[in-house]
């Protein structure tokens, strides 16, 4: 049995896997990182950055353009 | 050709160019991508305007649908973007979505546009100005959203604003020209283009802006909540187009007593 722990992703509790990247979340969330930016406890990451380690409770916004003014 | 040292257009005669931070626009109007009925009517009707730069925003990715996705339609080739940073209440908000823009690989150019009242979507100026101070220093190519406030537009000049965008009325309320009076004086003063952003609801409202000597437009609802976007949207571009070239032209002036258009003289038969 994976060990989990449970960070918040764009406002929402989410139980994940311990060993989850940024690259692996966004994977299972379906998203592909060439159309999002993502901000993990408010630090824009660089996409080489993807690749870390996420901790217990980390913060992670997973941002986007969309249509507007 | 004539150059007008204090405003960053050329003439050439016959249809001029507008700079803005040294990039040429052969449209003087941009387009907004919101509040259209699906991406495929916004690409059609943007399009349509003939618009060269367009706004977009940041927002959380709906995990419940992350494959709603504006870029996927937007073509990059063809559309400068200028992301927006609606929803900043105050400089650090507006900041911290400059530099998630930036982080996306929108580029430089950013609309900065602070709005702490959900309610009339006002700019506030102090915010704005100190967040252009602040974008500037970081390499940003600034354009802020405004109140049509003629000192405020030339403190921004002097921090290093690329351009000023004054509203004509309120976001969304496709009111015109309200604050003709002041954007005159904007237009009269300013030292970098002044495009008019917010608030123009009718072909009309543009061609009277660039009539006034406005540089360019920014037309977001008006085109998207028409009945027909695409013919709305081809209609501000002929209209922005229309204006230029009255302003251009040389408008008559405005009279209070009558003058015949017709000669005074060769009328003796009829007397």
């Amino acid at each position: 049995m994976t060990a989990v722990m449970n960070i918040r992703c764009n406002g929402e509790e989410r139980s994940v896997p311990v060993g989850t990247t940024i690259n692996r979340l966004l994977e299972y969330l379906e998203i592909s990182q060439d159309t999002v930016v993502v901000e993990l406890d408010r630090v824009i990451l660089k996409k080489d950055q993807y690749d870390s380690v996420l901790d217990g409770g980390a913060v992670v916004e997973i941002i986007r353009f969309v249509g507007g003014g | 050709m004539v150059v007008r040292w204090w405003r960053s257009s050329v003439s050439w005669g016959e249809g001029d160019m507008l700079v803005i931070a040294g990039r040429t626009f052969r449209s003087r109007l941009f387009g907004g991508t919101g509040k259209f009925s699906s991406p495929e009517l916004m690409c059609r009707a943007l399009e349509a305007s003939g618009c060269e730069m367009v706004t977009v925003a940041l927002r959380r990715v709906n995990l419940d649908n992350p494959a709603d996705d504006i870029m996927r339609v937007l073509d990059r080739e063809r559309y400068l973007f200028l992301p927006n940073t609606s929803g900043a209440r105050d400089a650090g908000e507006a900041v911290r979505l400059a530099r998630l823009a930036r982080a996306a690989g929108a580029g430089d150019w950013l609309k900065l546009e602070v709005t702490p009242d959900p309610r009339t979507l006002l700019p506030d100026p102090v915010e704005t100005l100190k967040a252009t101070e602040e974008l500037v220093r970081d390499g940003f190519i600034v354009l802020p959203y405004i109140n049509a406030d003629p000192i405020l537009a030339l403190r921004l000049q002097d921090v290093g604003a690329a351009a000023v965008m004054p509203l004509g009325a309120p976001i969304g309320t496709n009111q015109g020209l309200l604050t003709k009076f002041q954007l005159a004086i904007i237009i009269e003063q300013a030292k970098v283009p002044v495009v008019v952003d917010a608030g123009l609801g009718a072909p009309s409202h543009a061609a009277a802006a660039m009539e006034m000597g406005a540089d360019a437009v920014l037309v977001n609802t008006a085109i998207a909540v028409a009945g027909n976007p695409v013919v709305m949207a081809r209609a501000f571009g002929d209209a922005v187009r229309a204006g230029r070239d009255a302003y251009e032209a040389g408008l008559g002036t405005a009279h209070s007593s009558a003058e015949p258009s017709s000669p005074e003289h060769g009328l003796g038969f009829l007397r």
